[in-house]
Formats: structure tokens, C-alpha cells, sequence
């Protein structure tokens, strides 16, 4: 307690600094620094907290491909509501998953239809949930980065212990460091620092973004999920941009070790290899997904059912791509709080909560201009 | 997604992977089988979808305010 009132204290301290900070990384850069955070709940955080605005000015702050559901390829939604509508499937799912929009429609809607899409908070529910419905083959929708992945392995393990032949997993993940490879190479990206994702890291060990620093030459900071957090963090990046200097440091100590967890990792190498993966707004990313190994086809559902389903066009004016890639903000998509909404996404970015123009929509964009509109 | 809720461990079960985890005065089962270190009663973990990440370092916690005093503190470039 007295040790937060503390830190507290040091937030105060740093956010009367931050000007002269930020300005001194701008005298460096010749412009405004920009800072991407990589995950979508610190953009959540950031947008709920207001630290935006008060780095509004200071900073400039753009969210990056942090979402495993926003990343979600178009033509991957479709595969799954095609799944949903084979006879005998009940697809088990987190809930972000659910009004993600594919081509022609989403789980939501093939749910109302009557399609059997059940929601689970962890995969070793939707396992119990096969074994006691042994008359439905239960797929469940592996959607997420490096965090939910280990768990999804152990899902596998679980169905294969208890010799369980109608679980099986649609491998749809994604891996962070390949995104950020593709990110950083990209000529137009104008990205002074990034703000990396916390729980990520967990898994994959600071020294697995160090190729930030040290191939691309730019400041990176891995962060919890407190406002002091990701404070901080932003004063490390702007302090390492001044003297243009460039490290990958770990902010987040108390949870993320160097190499990560060596366990999830030994777990996540049983199961998967390293797979080409499309992403939306990206394309193909290469070896950024992951691939259930050989070994355990018998629960990979790519392998059990035909999923083919033709190539998908994104919706018209959706500028998810850019935005993910933080060339644009949210208010810049001529979509944007028009015909997407959060009540009627067309766009992923607009589903999720933690996507960016989710967040901006509930958080920012509101006050100011929805009178103006 | 990758939401992660800190927890205080009540109880462990080594040999079948669990812990029962205290977060905002609810209890719950998670698994603990992704967890590289031993887990005792006390100690925080971080927990993401029924699954322990990793375990929380107290000490480190309160040595991150070594990071603040290096912004603070350390001397402007020239
Ligand atoms: S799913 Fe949510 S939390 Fe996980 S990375 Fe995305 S945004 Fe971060
Ligand atoms: S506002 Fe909607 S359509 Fe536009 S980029 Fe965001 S999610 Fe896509």
C-alpha cells in the first residue's frame, strides 16, 4: 500500500517532466515522437485512463497489431462460420470471437440462425464440455498470441489423455516477434519506440524482442498493465530517443523473466511448429503462425474437416489494415462511427473492446465530437 | 484477450497441476501446469484464461522503483 502511494508520488514527479522529456526527443527527431503500443489492452488502458489526452501534444501514441482477435483474417472467420454450419459441430470459442464479421456474416449471427457456438473462459472447459457430449464434434477456435497459445496445447493434451475423439483445435494463432519483424520493415513506418505487450512476454522472455533494438535501432520497453506502468514506460522510450540510444528493457520485471517461461515454451514445441500465417491488414506473415505438429492431427480440425472457402475482399472503406499498422487512427477511416459502430462493427477493430477503434470510440472520440456529428 | 488477473494462492495440489487463487475476494481453481517455479501458499500468480503465466516477484515490485529513480534522476545527455 505505502509502496504504491509511493509510486504514486513518482508518477506525479515524472508527469510534471514529461514536457521537457518529450520535448527533448522531439529537438532529437525533428517532429513529435511517436510511440506504438503493441497490445490491445494497453490500448484499452491507455484510452480508459485519459493518459492519452494528457499525452496529447506531448507524444503521439498509435496502437499496433496487438489483437489476436483483430488480426483474425477475414477469409479465417469465414472458414469458421462454414465450420459452425456443418451438421454435428459445436464450435467452442472465447467470447471476443463471436461478432467478429467475415464476408457474409459471423458466429453471432450463424448462432441465432441455430448453429451451436458455445462461449468457454478457459479451453479445459470446452474439453469437460466434449466429454460430456459425446455426440457433437467440438472444434475449438485456438485464437490468440504467445499467452493463450501454451493453454490451448494443453487443451490437446487434456482431450488426448482422456482419448477423446471429438475435440479438436483450429489452430488460427498468431506470434509476435514475426509481426513486429514484418512492422519494422516496412520503409513508411515512422515508430520511435514501442510499448511491448506484458503477458506476451511472459511466455517469450524479454531477449525475444531484443532484435527491436538491435537490428531496427529502436527503444522498446516491455510493460505491465498499470497506468504508473505504462507511464514509465513511455519515459523510458522518450529518454532512450533523446540520447538516441536503443534498448529493449524489461519494465515488467516482476512478472517476465529473460528467457520467459521455459515450460510454456517446451509446451508450445510438442504441439506446434512454426507456420506461414495471414493476418488481416497484413497478409502473409511469414512463420508467424502456429501449425498443430503431425503428431496430434487427430485433433487438429484443418486436418479432420475440408474448410476451403474462396478468397474474401475486406469491407469497402474499412481501413483496419492501416490501422493496425499505425499509419492511421481510428477517426480517419470514413467508416469509422458512421457505418461502423460498436454496436454494428464492420470492421474487427471495431468488435473487440481492446481494439483501437473500439477504444477510441468508447473513450475518446465521444465527448467532443458526438454532438459535432 | 491476454487480460491476465493477479491472485494470491490459497491452496496448492502439486501432484494434480492446481492451485486455488484468491483475486478481488473470489476464490478459484487454476491450473498451474505452465508454471516453471514452485508454487506455495502466499505467493501472487498471474492467471490467463484458468491458466497461471507465470508467478509474481514481490521484491521485484518494489525494486521497479529503481526504474522511476533511473528516469529521475540520471543525468540529461549533453
Ligand atoms: S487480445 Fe487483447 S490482450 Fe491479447 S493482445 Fe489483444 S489486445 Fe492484447
Ligand atoms: S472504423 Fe470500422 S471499418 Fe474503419 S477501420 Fe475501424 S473497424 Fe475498420
Amino acid at each position: 500500500m505505502q509502496n504504491s502511494r509511493l509510486e504514486l508520488n513518482f508518477g506525479r514527479e515524472i508527469l510534471k517532466m514529461l514536457p521537457s522529456l518529450a520535448g527533448a526527443a522531439a529537438r532529437r527527431l525533428g517532429r513529435t515522437p511517436v510511440i506504438m503500443e503493441v497490445c490491445g489492452t494497453h490500448t484499452m488502458a491507455i484510452a480508459r485512463s485519459g493518459l492519452k489526452s494528457v499525452l496529447a501534444g506531448c507524444i503521439e501514441l498509435r496502437s499496433g497489431p496487438g489483437c489476436p482477435v483483430c488480426v483474425t483474417d477475414q477469409r479465417d472467420i469465414d472458414r469458421i462460420v462454414a465450420l459452425a454450419n456443418l451438421p454435428g459441430i459445436a464450435i467452442a470459442t472465447f467470447g471476443d470471437m463471436l461478432r467478429v464479421p467475415g464476408t457474409g456474416s459471423s458466429l453471432e449471427l450463424e448462432r441465432a440462425r441455430g448453429a451451436c457456438v458455445e462461449i468457454f473462459y478457459s479451453p479445459l472447459e470446452a474439453v469437460a464440455y466434449a466429454a460430456r457430449n459425446p455426440g457433437k464434434e467440438v472444434v475449438f477456435l485456438g485464437v490468440g498470441f504467445e499467452t493463450t497459445a501454451p493453454a490451448i496445447a494443453l487443451s490437446i493434451a487434456a482431450a488426448a489423455g482422456q482419448k477423446l475423439p471429438n475435440y479438436t483445435v483450429l489452430s488460427l494463432h498468431k506470434l509476435v516477434p514475426p509481426v513486429m519483424e514484418t512492422l519494422l520493415s516496412d520503409p513508411e513506418l515512422t515508430v520511435d519506440g514501442f510499448i511491448l505487450p506484458g503477458h506476451v512476454s511472459t511466455i517469450t522472455g524479454r531477449k525475444a524482442f531484443d532484435f527491436i533494438s538491435l537490428k531496427y535501432g529502436r527503444p522498446a520497453v516491455v510493460t505491465g498493465f498499470e497506468e504508473i506502468d505504462i507511464l514509465q514506460s513511455v519515459c523510458l522510450l522518450l529518454k532512450q530517443i533523446s540520447e538516441g540510444s536503443a534498448r529493449t528493457v524489461n519494465g515488467y520485471k516482476r512478472l517476465v523473466r529473460e528467457e520467459g517461461n521455459k515450460k510454456a515454451k517446451e509446451i508450445l514445441a510438442e504441439y506446434f511448429k512454426p507456420a506461414d500465417a495471414f493476418w488481416r491488414g497484413f497478409g502473409l506473415v511469414p512463420q508467424s503462425g502456429l501449425a498443430i505438429k503431425e503428431k496430434y492431427s487427430r485433433f487438429d480440425a484443418s486436418a479432420k474437416f475440408a474448410l476451403d472457402t474462396p478468397e474474401t475482399q475486406p469491407p469497402k472503406g474499412c481501413a483496419c489494415g492501416d490501422i493496425l499498422k499505425g499509419k492511421l487512427t481510428a477517426p480517419d477511416c470514413p467508416l469509422f462511427a458512421r457505418a461502423c459502430t460498436p454496436s454494428s462493427p464492420a470492421g474487427p477493430c471495431m468488435v473487440s473492446s481492446e481494439g483501437a477503434c473500439a477504444a477510441y470510440y468508447h473513450y475518446e472520440w465521444s465527448e467532443q465530437d458526438r454532438e459535432v456529428n | 484477450m491476454c487480460l491476465g488477473i493477479p491472485g494470491k494462492v490459497v491452496a496448492v495440489n502439486q501432484d494434480e497441476n492446481w492451485a486455488v487463487i484468491e483475486s478481488f475476494g473470489v476464490q478459484k481453481k487454476v491450473s498451474i501446469a505452465l508454471v516453471d517455479e514452485e508454487v506455495a501458499p502466499g505467493d501472487y500468480l498471474m492467471v490467463h484464461t484458468g491458466y497461471a503465466l507465470g508467478k509474481i516477484d514481490l521484491k521485484e515490485a518494489e525494486s521497479s522503483l529503481k526504474l522511476w529513480e533511473e528516469i529521475l534522476f540520471a543525468k540529461q545527455p549533453s
